[in-house]
């Protein structure tokens, strides 16, 4: 068995863009869920409007990157309105089967043949990273070292992608311990008492809520660049795999969703390598190389469960919390 | 009616009282003390406000008037509709109909966070610690006016840090008054019911209100600290703030409060001196049920409990 490979193929994933687009969506729901309390079960929903509003826009309308961009944020602070504006004034619940339901409609919108033209249908969109790759200030050429080396264009992906992921981190930390912050953690605490003391708790959960969508917004986007637009990407499991990446790195917590992120696409890639090779090596004969497709998810699920067994608060959740967990 | 709904008779020790006499405001009221009577300078003026939870009317008040500066205690037995009467008035729930007005400015209709900016703010029954936050974020929570509340502000600490001290200054020192100092850096979930009672109240207080309105705020605590919370009360009152109180307690009620209103079945049933309101028929029956003239012989015991309960009332002179 070739473990350098299986290895190496895992640690790829550690600073794969697609690690980063998990790892921002993930900080998003931490806005949400984490900080706010808002159930936000349409993750899947903002990220596909990111990767849409990004591609559509190049490739219908011609729009530059920053337009692009633009286009993709403001229909995910549309969406967001959409959501809100019915449901924040009810009981937490509703926010759930709305969004949950809102995200759906998203993605069948997209892949209805009624606006193929634009939208591609079920078979997506692609061809829209030119753009992006001329803004590339690398030469050609390869960076990197080891599992790391890539050619100049996954290079500036990489570098974009954890840039923004940084930055984004470093703006829900200052945010959540500034005044904001605290009516913010206020209201997921209970929001009675918040509007008590003459807080628009409302309003703030409006903003809550756009905040952590335009970042599942932009990882939508960062998701799109090294692969294909597809609208199947977009289901309800991608938004429980982010909620599993949130949980395990610890839910109010901004360096966890970035490491829950790294965690779980390393694993997934390692158990996915591990059972390939074992398949063909002949140690599972009951299993077919696509039923061992599927192993790899239920490996990574009892990984994440034993952590969440041994780790209920997160890897970087605050045990003390879990004393009183109501 | 259940023994419970009976004014808790005295301690076994002896009755908290105030560290100091408490000055009694007088002359509040216009005319004879009945159920509405107007006030000389009311803050809060309540009009014909209504509230049923399906064929139950658990508030019908035809007119109420409480008064500026002074500590108005709002009795009844259980299920009086007093926690209602406090969730409509502070915008957290919504009347069938009827308008009330504070400080001359209509409230009807105000969002309860509005209600709260404009000076008047209440506590909870059920105490609402925002648990996983410190004692201290609690505190600055209640601040009003913060330049770091807007979202865009926040992200740039130079605009609201020096507001930031100054709320925190102020919330120790409200801290060391109740007590809780030593907690600051502790989670509010960590504190014993009646050390919540006392964080709900100190956080009430950082935004300066002019009227303060306390849901139970005794229930609870124990009777060393009842005392100091009383002593608070009062403080507020010297201050300058109108204090409209909930409590089960006649105890405190008769040390502290300058006016009683009495309300029974959603109805304000008696007004007055917290002395001779006491003696209003209309209390006694409240409290025990309009009939408890027929209940003599059905359960005696209780009824002596009962009569026992409200002769030491009355006797509570002294
Ligand atoms: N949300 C509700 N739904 C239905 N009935 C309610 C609701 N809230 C209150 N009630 C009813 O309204 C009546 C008044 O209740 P309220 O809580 O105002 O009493 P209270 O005077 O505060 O009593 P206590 O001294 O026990 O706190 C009660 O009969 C109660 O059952
Ligand atoms: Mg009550």
């Amino acid at each position: 068995m070739d473990w350098g490979a299986i290895f190496s193929n895992a640690a790829v994933e550690l600073i794969s863009p697609t690690t980063a687009a998990y790892a921002l969506a993930a900080l998003g729901l931490a806005v949400h869920f984490g900080y706010t309390g808002l159930l936000n079960f349409g993750q899947a929903g903002f990220m596909a409007l990111g990767a849409y509003g990004y591609a559509i826009s190049i490739l219908t309308f011609g729009f530059p990157v920053w337009g692009a961009f633009l286009v993709g944020v403001g229909a995910s602070v549309i969406f967001a309105l959409i959501l809100g504006i019915p449901t924040l004034r009810l009981r937490a619940d509703y926010l759930a089967i709305v969004t949950i339901a809102a995200a759906e409609i998203v993605r069948l919108l997209f892949t209805t043949n009624t606006y193929a033209s634009v939208t591609g249908s079920a078979n997506g969109l692609s061809g829209y990273k030119n753009e992006f790759a001329a803004l590339n200030p690398l030469a050609d050429g390869t960076y990197g070292f080891g599992p790391f080396t890539n050619n100049a264009y996954d290079t500036w992906l990489r570098i974009v992608a954890w840039s923004i992921v940084i930055l984004a981190a470093l703006l829900v930390w200052q945010i959540m311990r500034s005044p904001w912050g605290r009516v913010i953690k206020g209201i997921r605490e209970d929001e009675d008492a918040v509007r008590a003391l003459g807080k628009n708790v409302y309003a703030y959960k409006m903003q809550s809520l756009i905040f952590g969508g335009v970042l599942g917004t932009i990882a939508g986007m960062i998701f799109a660049l090294p692969r294909a637009v597809v609208p199947s990407n977009y289901q309800t499991t991608l938004t429980f795999f982010i909620y599993a990446i949130l949980l395990l790195g610890g839910a109010a917590t901004v360096l966890g969703p970035i490491i829950g992120s790294m965690i779980f696409w390393v694993l997934l890639s390692f158990f996915s390598g591990f059972v390939a090779r074992a398949v063909e090596a002949g140690w599972l004969p009951f299993m077919t190389s696509i039923q061992g497709g599927q192993l790899r998810f239920i490996l990574v699920g009892v990984a994440i469960m034993l952590i969440v067994i041994f780790r209920p608060q997160g890897i970087f959740g605050n045990k003390k919390e879990l004393a009183f967990v109501r | 009616m259940s023994a419970n709904a009976v004014p808790q008779a005295a301690a076994p020790l002896e009755p908290p009282v105030p560290t100091k006499k408490p000055v009694k405001t007088t002359g509040l009221h216009i005319g004879e003390a009945a159920p509405g009577c107007a006030k000389v300078d009311p803050i809060l003026v309540v009009d014909n406000v209504r509230r049923t939870f399906g064929g139950l009317t658990a508030v019908d008040v035809a007119h109420v008037e409480v008064p500026r500066g002074a500590i108005t205690a709002l009795i009844g037995p259980n299920g009086a509709g007093k926690t209602t009467l406090f969730n409509l008035l502070t915008g957290f729930d919504k009347p069938d109909g009827g308008k009330w007005t504070f400080d001359g400015r209509s409230l009807a209709g105000v969002p309860a966070y509005k209600v709260a900016r404009m000076g008047q703010i209440r506590t909870f029954q059920l105490t609402k610690a925002l648990g996983l936050l410190t004692v201290m974020d609690n505190m600055l929570l209640g601040a009003k006016g913060q330049t770091g509340e807007n979202m865009f502000r926040a992200l740039m600490p130079f605009l609201w840090r020096n507001q930031e001290e100054e709320n925190r200054a102020k919330a120790l020192d409200l801290l060391t008054r109740f007590k809780l100092d030593t907690k600051k850096n502790d989670y509010a979930a960590s504190l014993s019911g009646g050390q919540r009672k006392l964080l709900e109240m100190a956080r009430a207080l950082m935004s300066d209100p002019t009227l303060v309105m306390l849901d139970e705020p005794m229930a609870g605590v124990n009777p060393a600290l009842t005392q100091s919370l009383l002593d608070h009360i009062l403080n507020l009152k010297s201050q300058g703030m109108t204090v409209l109180f909930v409590e089960h307690d006649m105890h405190m009620v008769r040390h502290i409060a300058d006016w009683v209103i009495v309300m029974a079945e959603g109805k304000v049933v008696a007004e007055g001196d917290p002395h001779e309101v006491m003696q209003n028929p209309a209390v006694i029956d409240a409290y025990l049920g309009q009939h408890h003239d027929e209940d003599i012989g059905v359960d005696p015991d209780a009824e002596t409990e009962h009569v026992s309960a409200i002769k030491e009332l009355l006797d509570d002179e002294r």
